[in-house]
């Protein structure tokens, strides 16, 4: 046993071996957060994957989030739409987040299943969720909801859906549109 | 003629799903060399309402495609519309059978979003009642589990064990299952004095009983024929695909997020992290019940630990509602009672990521501020999730009867998964 | 009972046809083994040791909806799940009866949202509303008495329609 070798400075490597890849660096509570281009983060992930003294060789997470605000636009975020990946390394017991930003009108990203064969179903949850697709994901069904369903429900636009919550001076009007089921 | 019509609209729509399926299930199913067949989402054993469209050879396995979803509640979207106290209650109904692990991830989340602290005595309690969740979650599998290889007696034990926690949960928050204990700050009130004497009981009642089941089962040559090279999952795929928890474990892989990167206090406790060889259900199953024990070992340390006065939640007024008796002395106690239990909070619109040893494994959240009371976005990634999604390789060339085994081995819980 | 006289101790007891068909339903009625979320498992503990539904009459669940005569709703009923629900209520056989257990069948509960049926009662008629979250085993053993007690006082001219 040689012993492991020296843990790397993740955003310092990544900037080294990709310089067009890294955007941003962001700390926050303890947690890093490097802002990768979208074309890149495939190569990100196995570079940081595949990497001596950084080997994140698991992936924990890939969520999806909409900077749609309530009276339109998305802040100042740079785009609408944003992924986390959240890598861990097994091997130094840390955490790093990638983040990409993916714009409203072509919300196409490359899929991380050559790397982590585990990104299907979390990638497919997120296109079905959020309505980013993944450009070469192996299967692009929808995965939560049926098949006909229209729309993405956790975009921010998308309506909660929502019945009137029944009081006693409402029930009337509710129990008659209710379409209670016959035999 | 009616009839006629509705059997070729049916079969029509399935043909437009069978084209669906090319490069999802072999060339030879389109032959009709091999037999796709439904199973679930109305099946005893898929644990809920699981379905797999099976590819079958005979009775071997050539491609499974699990179909989830049956379940899913919107709970995610749910959070999006209610203030950080109030989604607590929401995290309990995703993971039914875990309900505080649920409760306690998102609680860190919180408290690492708003930077808040939680006291010593808060924290045993906190362990107190997770890994009273685990062994409450692993009796449920363990069940049910035996119930689908056929060993129904198991399941009648497992659940009189079971009702001693639940009542111990009704003790500490007044619901059995629900408990929505683990509140962001601490958690909801002080351990009540019946609890103690009951939790001391417990230990002295429950270890001679996991002896009881493995007599029932582990030598039992019924349940190592089936269980035995089983649904091997190797080490390497295992980590490709997101397996966590016991069935990682399961893999020989000594990874538990308790020991690697601990979380409320669990650094202090001395327990040991059990570990299995072949990655079949056989070991699994071992993991678990030696996980039970090592729970019980636990809660000993934990109880001797916990001091019997202290406060069970943090002082920060900002996040966490004052007690009762200060309302009638304290304006400003009024005034944060009125502010938190109406508006809430507020947190940063920043996000942030915590993951915890779930009784299934690494569950984690990721929650995403506004700036409001409100969170912009909640995302749990659940073990169950990721288990099913890996569920395809881990059943390749078994046979049909072999999958009711893997689904119980990797120890599913819909709602868990769909969310 | 349906026992309505005894007459000394010749051993021969009247009853009227209904009470006594309306007995035999009431002492087997087998639920569908049916789980859909959280409740599920408090109607597991319900069948378990602790609190043993077979003492009234629950043996067994069966698994066929065929071979049941009550479809106990236990859980959330989601719009992709909403057509199973029917298929399986249409495929048992006549006489058959809904227990809708816990809020979210009954109403959606804490979930009024995009993806759930806002009560099962849109999708296939229920005789008895469990309330709950979830309902307690004992909670859920009321309902079924409760439903026993409908059962019980149903005349013939409705069975035709059951
Ligand atoms: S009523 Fe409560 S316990 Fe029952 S399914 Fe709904 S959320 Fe779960």
């Amino acid at each position: 046993m040689t012993g492991i070798p020296q843990a790397l400075d993740p955003a310092a490597a990544v900037r080294a071996a990709l310089p067009e890849a890294v955007q941003d660096v962001i700390e926050f509570r303890g947690e890093t957060t490097l802002v990768i281009a979208r074309p890149h983060i495939v190569a990100a992930c196995r570079f940081l994957r595949d990497t001596r003294g950084l080997v994140y060789n698991y992936l924990s997470d890939i969520s999806a989030v909409d900077y749609l605000e309530p009276y339109g636009g998305w802040g100042d975020r740079p785009e609408r739409f944003a992924l986390a990946y959240h890598l861990l390394s097994m091997l130094y017991f840390r955490r790093l987040r990638l983040k990409v930003y993916v714009p409203e009108d072509d919300p196409v990203v490359d899929t991380v299943t050559p790397v982590w064969p585990g990104a299907n179903w979390l990638e497919r949850e997120i296109a079905d969720m959020m309505g980013i697709r993944f450009a070469g994901h192996p299967d692009p069904r929808r995965l939560m909801m049926p098949e006909d369903w229209n729309g993405h429900p956790h975009r921010r636009d998308y309506p909660l859906g929502y019945e009137t919550i029944m009081f006693s001076f409402n029930v009337d009007e509710i129990m008659k549109h209710k379409p209670f089921a016959k035999e | 003629m009616a009839i006629a019509t509705a059997k070729n609209e049916q079969v029509a729509r399935w043909e437009g799903n069978i084209e669906e399926l090319r490069g999802l299930v072999s060339e030879r199913a389109f032959t009709g060399e091999t037999m796709l067949l439904n199973m679930g989402p109305h099946h005893p054993s898929t644990h809920g309402v699981l379905r797999v469209l099976l590819e079958l050879d005979g009775e071997q396995i050539v491609s499974c495609l699990p179909d989830v979803g049956y379940l899913h509640t919107g709970i995610e979207k749910n959070m999006e519309h209610k203030t950080y106290e109030k989604c607590v209650t929401l995290t309990d109904r995703m993971d039914y059978l875990a309900p505080m692990s649920n409760n306690m991830a998102f609680c860190l989340a919180v408290e690492k979003l708003v930077d808040l602290d939680v006291p010593e005595r808060a924290q045993i309690i906190r362990v107190i009642g997770l890994e009273l969740t685990r062994i409450n979650s692993h009796l449920v599998w363990l069940g049910t589990h035996a119930l689908d290889l056929g060993a129904m007696s198991v399941f009648l034990y497992c659940f009189r064990e079971r009702e001693y926690i639940l009542e111990m949960f009704e003790i500490l928050s007044g619901q059995r299952m629900m408990t929505s204990y683990i509140r962001p700050g601490g958690v909801w009130r002080d351990i009540p004095p019946e609890f103690m004497p009951k939790l001391q009981q417990f230990l002295e009642y429950f270890p001679p009983r996991i002896d009881d089941y493995e007599k029932l089962l582990t030598n039992n040559p019924l349940w190592i024929d089936r269980t035995q090279g089983i649904g091997i999952i190797e080490p390497e795929t295992a980590l490709a695909w997101g397996v966590s928890g016991p069935s990682l474990r399961g893999s020989g892989i000594n990874w538990d997020l308790r020991k690697a990167m601990p979380y409320s206090g669990y650094e202090q406790y001395d327990f040991d992290v059990p570990v299995g060889e072949h990655g079949d259900v056989y070991d699994r199953f071992l993991v678990r019940i030696r996980e039970m024990r090592e729970s019980v070992k636990i809660l000993r340390q934990a109880a001797a630990r916990l001091p019997a006065k202290g406060p069970f939640r943090s002082n920060n007024r900002k996040f966490v509602p004052p007690p009762r008796s200060e309302l009638g002395q304290s304006m400003e106690a009024v005034i944060h009672h009125f502010k938190l239990w109406t508006e809430g909070f507020s947190a940063p619109d920043q996000e942030v990521f915590v993951a915890i040893e779930s009784p299934r494994g690494e569950v984690s959240v990721y929650l995403h501020g506004t700036g409001g009371n409100r969170p912009r976005r909640v995302h749990y990634k659940t073990p169950s999730f990721m288990h099913i999604g890996a569920l395809p390789v881990m059943t390749q060339g078994h046979l049909i009867a072999d999958l009711v085994a893997i689904i119980g081995s990797i120890d599913i819980v819909l709602g868990d998964c769909d969310r | 009972m349906g026992i309505t006289s005894k007459l000394g101790n010749l051993g021969i007891v009247t009853t009227t046809l209904e009470e006594a068909v309306n007995w035999g339903r009431t002492g087997a009625m087998w639920p569908l083994l049916f789980g859909l979320a959280c409740c599920a498992i408090e109607m597991m503990s319900t069948q378990a040791s602790h609190y043993d539904m077979s003492r009234f009459g629950m043996e067994l669940n069966r698994a066929s909806p065929r071979q049941s005569d009550l479809l106990i709703v236990a859980g959330r009923v989601t719009r992709k799940m909403a057509p199973v629900i029917r298929q399986l209520y249409d495929q048992m056989a006549a006489p058959k009866w809904v227990i809708s257990m816990g809020d979210c069948a009954s109403c959606s509960g804490v979930y009024n949202n995009y993806a759930l049926v806002q009560g099962v009662d849109e999708i296939i008629p229920v005789d008895v509303y469990v309330a709950g979250c979830p309902p307690r085993p004992e909670q859920l053993i009321h309902g079924i008495l409760t439903l026993h007690e409908k059962v019980r006082g149903e005349r013939i001219a409705h069975w035709a329609t059951n």
